[in-house]
């Protein structure tokens, strides 16, 4: 991923831009067919894929195993609600907690693994956390899952905000979605982030250069946990309850897909842009015909094998053909008359 | 005191032995060339003296201190700094990125993840001055995978500079350089002798012959010769031995 313009602003025309438009969805979206709540969907899977591809995209780090702590999020979320407190901030703030605790355990054992024994590993370790979701039913309510799950008022002392209607609970998911934005921004164009880019780029020459490269890759894991605990918790506020769904084994290879097919590789915005593709997908191709994952999975390898930078690559390549046409007649003219 | 000494270093693998006994020192200001055949253990050697092979025996000292066994990344905050043979760069960063994040100011904040990276011009100026100095000034902003293969040497050398070590350890910087290249890369180690200490691993002997101030002569995992310039030409076994020619 080259070093973008605006990267060290706080906030960019491209934020702003993508958060005027996306204050006016809830205005048009039924009218183009869809539903309210496919947006608060695809804003709570954007959070996901974001904090995901801090690890991905960024250190290079390919975790199969992500969703166990969007699990983890959705039940501490969940757990938090029932027997702590039913408060809206305690409950996410135990969300995220569980799930970046979770992932320093992981971190722990997988940040001195490299390529395909991290992958393994990640899966193991998710595939662990799945079981337990299963078969602690006093806990997690196994397959039923763990129910219900309120929707709780976003309380700021002097006004609180009900979220049981999909469009509140839609306006609050994107205040999150623009925080995690900004967030992850800066930290990516941060000195934290740039030697994580390092690390992926080259682990000798980082280590080389005097970082510490296990303590590095163990906190771009944790960070990337806690975005997905973040996640799961607004899931499980959305759907009204925690399922072990989300972190079987094919859930966490979604987020990768998601991740890839949108850019995540080349660019910061490549993962909201392919949950955007993946959930409309779902959604549109799932309307027509039961397959539509078939249809996905082809549109998937095609971009692995034709642009495996995704669809970010794909803008990237037509952004950089049109800031080339000016100039380009010159030449020929300039030729022409020698 | 030497700057940077290896004690008796021996290094095996298995039941290979690569290093048998290295005994070796670099004075601060003084340039240390290394010489031997391919498959000498020379990069072998440069692996223990910077942290990423651990000795089987043997001490690996900086300034005096006991390292051996340190990480490399360790062994580069006390002052000791590599380039790499094979090259070894961030690619997708540009010229100026590289060298920015070798800095020490820069390690001292990587930590920092609620700040930019980006923008800062004191920074900048001393990564600039860096790159001024190998002669990629006017590189500054091109990706380091978009420079040519000189450029690129050059870059090698930049980086490990930026991290403003007091030990130097380049390993074969000119390899793979045509005479215009190496000319300019000796120009520019010419002009870094004497501030610090450098140790550089070379094949090309007219380098070596016209830099160093010592030479040590590795084969077969140990110094077989060691001595200035002058003393090594007129030493009968270097002038057997198929080391090289001597221009």
């Amino acid at each position: 991923m080259q070093t973008p313009a605006h990267a060290g602003r706080l906030i960019t025309p491209v934020m702003v831009g993508v958060a005027l438009l996306l204050l006016t969805v809830p205005l048009w979206i039924a009218k183009v067919g869809l539903y309210q709540y496919i947006g608060v969907e695809i804003l709570i899977w954007a959070i996901y894929a974001l904090g995901f591809n801090l690890l991905l995209g960024t250190a290079g780090l390919p975790s199969f195993g992500h969703g166990a702590f969007f699990g983890i999020g959705a039940y501490a979320f969940g757990l938090t609600q029932f027997h702590v407190a039913a408060n809206l901030w305690v409950c996410l703030l135990g969300g995220i907690l569980a799930a970046s605790l979770a992932g320093a355990l992981v971190a722990g054992f997988v940040a001195r693994r490299r390529g395909i024994y991290f992958a393994f590993l990640t899966i193991a370790f998710g595939q662990v956390f799945w079981f337990i979701a299963m078969k602690a039913r006093d806990v997690t309510g196994g397959e039923d899952g763990l129910l219900p799950i309120a929707r709780l008022p976003a309380d700021f002392g002097i006004v609180s905000f009900d979220l049981t209607g999909n469009t509140a609970l839609y306006f609050f998911v994107l205040a999150l979605f623009l925080v995690t934005v900004v967030a992850l921004w800066r930290l990516t164009y941060s000195p934290f982030g740039r030697v994580l880019s390092a690390i992926r780029q080259s682990e000798l020459r980082a280590a080389h250069l005097g970082y510490q490269v296990v303590l590095f890759k163990m906190l771009a894991f944790i960070v990337s946990a806690a975005f997905a605990g973040l996640a799961g918790s607004l899931f499980a506020m959305a759907q009204g309850g925690a399922f072990p769904e989300v972190m079987a084994l094919h859930y966490s290879g979604y987020i990768v897909m998601m991740v890839l097919v949108g850019g995540g590789m080349v660019s910061f915005w490549g993962p909201v842009i392919g949950v955007v593709v993946f959930l409309l997908a779902r959604d549109l191709l799932g309307a027509v015909t039961l397959t539509w994952m078939l249809w996905f999975g082809l549109l998937f390898v095609a971009v692995i094998l034709f642009k495996p930078e995704g669809i970010a690559g794909v803008f990237q390549d037509l952004r950089r053909r049109f800031s080339r046409q000016p100039q380009a007649p010159a030449q020929p003219a300039a030729r022409s008359t020698s | 005191m030497s700057a940077l000494e290896a004690r008796q270093v021996h290094v095996r693998f298995g039941d290979r032995v690569v290093l048998e006994e290295m005994n070796f020192s670099v004075a601060p200001g003084e340039l240390h060339g290394i010489m031997g055949p391919n498959g000498a253990g020379k990069t072998t050697f440069f692996n223990v003296l910077t942290g990423r092979v651990r000795p089987s025996r043997g001490h690996v000292l900086v300034d005096g201190k006991d390292v051996t066994g340190l990480p490399p990344h360790r062994i580069a905050a006390l002052g000791v700094a590599r380039s790499f043979q094979i090259m070894t760069l961030f690619d997708e960063f540009s010229a100026l990125e590289n060298v920015a994040l070798a800095r020490p100011a820069f390690r001292a904040q990587a930590l920092h993840g609620h700040r930019a990276a980006i923008g800062d011009p004191e920074a900048d100026a001393a990564a600039r001055l860096v790159l001024d100095e190998v002669g990629l000034g006017s590189k500054a902003h091109v990706l380091a995978r978009d420079l040519s293969y000189g450029e690129r040497r050059a870059l090698e050398i930049a980086v490990a500079l930026a991290q403003e070590p007091r030990v130097l350890c380049l390993d074969e910087p000119t390899s793979g350089l045509g005479s215009d290249g190496i000319a300019r890369i000796a120009e520019m180690v010419r002009r870094l002798k004497g501030r610090l200490a450098i140790v550089a691993i070379e094949h090309d002997m007219e380098f070596l012959f016209g830099l160093a101030d010592r030479i040590s002569v590795v084969h077969w995992g140990q110094v077989i010769a060691h001595g200035r310039p002058d003393e090594l030409k007129a030493n009968p076994w270097v002038r057997r031995s198929n080391l090289g020619r001597f221009g």
